[in-house]
């Protein structure tokens, strides 16, 4: 195995799981701020600017820390999808896929199926719908909780905060709902496939 | 360490020295969201199969990532903790507490967690996509601060 390779090559648990963990006390002692990436959609509301108390705040004394955070995401995003990229499906369990293709879905190269998140899928209407039906959902539900995935399973857990563990809860709760009792109609109706 | 009672920002005003000046502060915090950016999507965190196959039960791999970051994360904490490790500044680290509520966590948590399977991504690994191509995910941004907008509306009459 040639270096490029273990490089392009998907990450195992093993190395990600801690890596990503390591972002808490990066931040913590880089800069003594806590890992939470939700709030940066309340500070891009906020730099819009919306009115309204819940964004009447100075965002960039606040925030500015986090969307630069959020900014660096996205060319990490870059660096490991495009540069460092795995070519190729994402190799899930064949049971996964076997279901998934039951629904309707095709799956392709990329991380996510064209069908619903391709600029064709949007233009034609149905992903635009499914977007941002998912994205409010997300949305208003992170900044409800006040937390995402970040701030609450990662950061809320490592702390031992209960709060956060009810959250997460809620997270699983509402994912468990979406792929077992929504997606199993929604998906055949959207792409044409059988339930 | 300092534990701080938690507000959310804008609630609080000027409750902590800021250091973010300049370049390096700036520098700083993009590098920490480049590695992360990285690990998430060379790992496939931020793909919509995998977050299926989580929710399916049908691979180890999402668990696992989550819970070596959990566990990593809180052996760091620890630490900090027992051994009081200050920041690079000079400074106590500080964790603020969360507020003390369920219903916030329940409700905001299932409406949040509805969308994750939909789309197959949370706010950061929205980011990430959108970086590595995906980017028809700028969509579900706009639809998440859409959402940040109707709560921001009617949070006030919303359980907490």
């Amino acid at each position: 195995m040639n270096l490029p390779g273990l490089l392009t090559q998907p990450w195992p648990w093993y190395v990600a799981g801690p890596a990503v963990g390591l972002v808490v006390p990066l931040l913590l002692l880089l800069a003594n701020r806590p890992f939470g990436l939700s709030s940066n959609l309340r500070h891009l509301c906020a730099a819009l600017p919306m009115r309204g108390t819940y964004f009447d705040y100075d965002w960039r004394r606040v925030g500015g820390w986090n969307l630069l955070v959020f900014g660096g995401i996205a060319l990490g995003g870059l660096l490991g999808g495009v540069v460092l990229g795995d070519p190729g499906p994402v190799r899930v369990a064949a049971s996964t896929q076997a279901h998934l293709q039951a629904l309707g879905v095709v799956q392709g190269d990329g991380l996510a199926p064209a069908a619903l998140f391709g600029w064709q899928a949007i233009l034609a209407g149905p992903g635009l719908v499914f977007g941002l039906v998912g994205g409010i959902l997300i949305g208003f539900g992170t900044r409800w909780a006040a937390g995402c995935t970040s701030g609450h399973a990662i950061m809320g857990l490592a702390s031992g905060q209960w709060p956060s563990l009810v959250a997460v809860i809620g997270f699983f709760a509402g994912g468990l709902v979406t792929t077992h009792l929504v997606l199993p109609w929604l998906l055949p109706a959207l792409l044409g496939g059988t339930p | 360490m300092t534990l701080a009672t938690y507000r959310e920002p804008g609630d609080a005003t000027g409750s902590r020295t800021e250091s973010m000046s300049a370049p390096r502060g700036v520098a700083r915090f993009v590098l920490v969201g480049a590695y992360l950016g990285l690990v998430l999507t060379k790992a496939e965190v931020v793909s919509w199969y995998r977050i299926q196959e989580m929710f399916r039960f049908e691979a180890f791999h999402m668990y696992g990532v989550i819970g070596a970051a959990v566990a990593t994360a809180a052996v760091s904490i620890l630490l900090i903790r027992r051994f009081g490790i200050r920041t690079i500044d000079g400074d106590d680290v500080e964790i603020a507490t969360k507020e003390p509520l369920w219903r916030r966590g329940l409700f905001g948590g299932t409406l949040f967690g509805l969308g994750w399977a939909l789309t197959g991504a949370c706010p950061g690994p929205i980011a990430a996509l959108i970086g590595a191509g995906s980017t028809g995910y700028l969509v579900v941004l706009v639809g998440a601060v859409i959402g940040t907008m109707l709560y921001g509306g009617t949070r006030h009459r919303l359980p907490h």
